[in-house]
């Protein structure tokens, strides 16, 4: 009797290993073809590459630096990936250069499982299947806000009063961290909260909106609130103020939800279960939480045989499928069928539902240029050089003279 | 020798230097010249996508470029712009306008002005210093007792041998928020210290990284430069009654010259494209330099532009300023070449 428990146990434990060794995942499909997948490296790309590796002759590229390559990779014929991940940002310049193949074909041959919401459509045609969302919203410290008898704020006054009062108390080291990182972070925080206060970045005619009533307000909130803050912000990315929360010295972050996982990794979190999130803060009255939404997703490329294609989407479906969320359920915020929101994913949710809803970040050719000129000319006036006026303005200026380049203005 | 066996021995280097330096500076001249730009149309696109519960849809007027309908490439068109890259580059308007009502901080606004005064200031300081510090360690070390040499050289030249970017990265890291040696000052001083909140603690950490990463360069050519010094006249000198200061002087610089020349020459081309630093130190907000500023054009952002025109424009100059800075230089080791050949 004891020998045969043994043994049970013994193939048991075998049985699971080898479960362990696959990465839980499966594949209906033995794929003969070679496909390679070039996308960013966060933990929802390595969980949905694990899911697409038990296909077979699979090997992805998780690479941060994605966005530099892949314009040029998938220009070449034929394309150096068959698969790419994007976000609405990135997918802009395939688009552009029209090096991904419309997906409606494939996706009534082999995505069954997909749902409405998940394809990214242009005009007409899916060009993107996405997988998550995302999108920066508050993350606190529970603990601090009960202790002090603060209210979650809803919008970005609130905020600043929380933050007098976390100061005031002195808990912890700064009450604010904020991705206000010279270049691409600043101006993602920017774009935020001039949107929270109902801005228009670029004109239909391609002429720039950022100095106006909108942009000056947006300005001086985001000056307001780096009072609350490590002095050295300039330099602070996701990175950074996701290890300020984790190290317990911030106590509120305006975050991006794919960092909310790690808030709870006992490996290197200080501050396990001591996080909640919720929605993005208001900028105005009866405005849109002042953030964007954000996509992740597969597209495929357009220099390949269709028969590539085809075994490179059946892949990426292996890839995207509800096996994938149950082997990895706080990577991201999944699109997925068979994803259960969990306490974390609360604030994503409530900023992504609200009335009205934060527009989706855009995916054309002059906001890359506006965020470009943002991420270079704000700076200024956060390091006191210039005033609000004259910042704006040098981002004007800035974005004309490179529209003019690009051949978007006369 | 033959002139026929000369072209033999100098025709694979000559080829090789059209090849990889001659005509990669002859594009980017013309590239500086030249904007080329998709041809753009104006439509209207409905687009839609992902929400978390519900897809959103809107439509826009979307300024995309044209297709070519058989290759499916991009169309472009190239224009001969003349100096308009530069002009964009250099805003001379808004430059004079600042310097002739002797506004500093408004001629601080354009990039490339701030990135200029940023990058000479680094350079001039960074040389006499590494000049000093490598002659000064070559003379403690050929001072020192035979036995210990090796290991005070090995010791020395470490800072050299690690790669720029990642010197840079740690240096960063120690003095960063709560870096060990922040936390150190501020237990000293018993004051908040920010290092990266202001642009004159960046640019200091920056000095200091450069000498500590550049020094021990000069100080091995300055080490074997002392091997060479004529015992005689320094035992003359010896008997003449000469300090150990008054050698120095007379003796051991004069036949370093050559040496603190070619350093000299080496530190002005490399310092004056000082680039390492400002991504390590993700000094972008506060300070940047003309290499930063060639790079800033060149990266692509989201939606893949690049601004190539002004990058060209910008690396000219930048070659243009090192052409500058060397000529003193080169005109003395000619003259000293010609000086020896007759």
């Amino acid at each position: 009797m004891f020998f045969k428990r043994l043994a049970l146990a013994g193939a048991v434990s075998v049985a699971a290993t080898a479960a362990y060794a696959d990465g839980h995942a499966t594949c209906d499909f033995e794929n003969t073809t070679e496909i390679t997948m070039l996308s960013a490296a966060f933990e929802a790309w390595v969980a949905v590459t694990d899911g697409m590796a038990a296909c077979g002759n699979f090997s992805p590229e998780l690479d941060q630096e994605f966005r530099t390559k892949q314009p040029e990779g998938f220009a070449a014929d034929p394309s150096l990936y068959q698969l790419g991940g994007v976000s609405n940002g990135t997918i802009t310049p395939l688009l552009n250069a029209g090096t991904i193949r419309p997906l409606d074909d494939l996706i009534a041959a082999h995505g069954e499982q997909l749902t409405p919401n998940q394809l990214i459509q242009i005009d007409g045609q899916t060009m993107a299947v996405a997988m998550m969302v995302n999108v920066q919203h508050l993350m606190f410290r529970e603990d601090i806000l009960s202790d002090l008898g603060i209210e979650t704020p809803t919008t970005w006054e609130e905020v600043l009063t929380a933050a007098e009062t976390i100061q005031e108390a002195g808990v912890v080291d700064y009450p604010l961290g904020a991705t206000m990182k010279a270049g691409w972070n600043i101006a993602q925080e920017f774009v935020n909260m001039f949107g929270g206060f109902g801005g228009t970045l670029v004109n239909d005619d391609n002429t720039p909106g950022v100095n106006s009533e909108e942009g000056l307000a947006a300005l001086d909130m985001m000056m307001r609130l780096t009072e609350y803050m490590d002095p050295e912000y300039l330099v602070s990315d996701s990175t950074y103020v996701q290890q300020q929360f984790q190290q317990g010295s911030i106590a509120m972050a305006n975050l991006w939800a794919s960092r909310a996982g790690a808030m709870n990794d006992e490996a290197e979190s200080q501050v396990v279960g001591l996080v909640a999130t919720a929605a993005a803060p208001l900028a105005m009255e009866g405005g849109a939480p002042a953030t964007t939404l954000w996509w992740d997703g597969i597209v495929v490329a357009a220099n390949i045989s269709d028969e590539e294609a085809d075994a490179a989407f059946r892949t990426a479906m292996a890839g995207i499928d509800s096996e994938t969320v149950a082997a990895a359920p706080d990577a991201a915020i999944w699109l997925i069928e068979g994803y259960e929101p969990n306490d974390m994913s609360a604030g994503a949710i409530a900023s992504a539902t609200a009335n009205p809803a934060p527009p989706a970040y855009p995916s054309t050719t002059q906001m890359g240029l506006m965020h470009t000129a943002l991420g270079d000319e704000l700076p200024a006036f956060f390091t006191g050089d210039v005033s609000a006026e004259e910042a704006l303005a040098a981002v004007e200026a800035a974005y004309t003279v490179a529209a003019q380049e690009a051949g978007l203005l006369e | 020798m033959k002139f026929k066996t000369f072209i033999w021995f100098v025709g694979p280097s000559l080829f090789l230097m059209l090849l990889f330096i001659a005509l990669p500076l002859y594009a980017v001249l013309m590239g500086s010249f030249q904007v080329t730009q998709p041809v753009m149309q104006t439509v209207e696109v409905e687009s839609c996508s992902a929400g978390f519960l519900a897809q959103t849809c809107t439509t826009e007027v979307r300024t995309i470029p044209v297709l070519d309908e058989e290759t499916g490439d991009m169309l472009t068109t190239t224009e001969w712009v003349g100096w308009l890259s530069y002009e964009r580059v250099l805003e001379p308007q808004r430059a004079w306008a600042a310097i002739t009502s002797l506004n500093y901080g408004a001629l601080m606004q354009i990039d490339f002005w701030a990135a200029l005064r940023f990058t000479l200031m680094f350079t001039f300081i960074t040389l006499p210093l590494v000049i000093g510090v490598g002659l000064a360690i070559a003379l403690a070390v050929n001072n020192a007792a035979k036995s210990i040499r090796g290991p005070i050289i090995f010791i020395s030249l470490l800072p050299f041998i690690i790669t720029p970017v990642i010197g840079s990265l740690s240096i960063y890291w120690l003095f960063v928020g709560d870096g060990i040696l922040t936390r150190g000052i501020e237990n000293l001083l018993d004051r908040d210290i920010a290092m990266f909140a202001q642009a004159w603690t960046i640019e200091l950490l920056m000095l200091f990284y450069r000498v500590w990463h550049v020094a021990p360069f000069a100080f091995v050519i300055f080490y074997a430069g002392l091997q060479t010094v004529n015992q005689d006249t320094l035992e003359s000198a010896i008997i003449d009654g000469a300090s150990r200061w008054d050698r120095l002087k007379y003796v051991v610089i004069p036949h370093l010259m050559p040496l603190i020349v070619f350093i000299a020459l080496i530190h002005l081309m490399d310092a004056y494209r000082v680039f390492d630093e400002i991504v390590g130190f993700r000094a972008e907000a506060h300070v940047t330099s003309l290499q930063y500023l060639t790079f800033n054009f060149l990266q692509p952002d989201d939606a893949g532009n690049r601004a190539f025109s002004r990058a060209s424009a910008s690396s000219m100059l930048t070659m243009v300023g090192i052409v500058i800075l060397l000529i003193p230089l080169l005109r003395r080791t000619w003259r000293d070449h010609k000086g020896s050949s007759h």
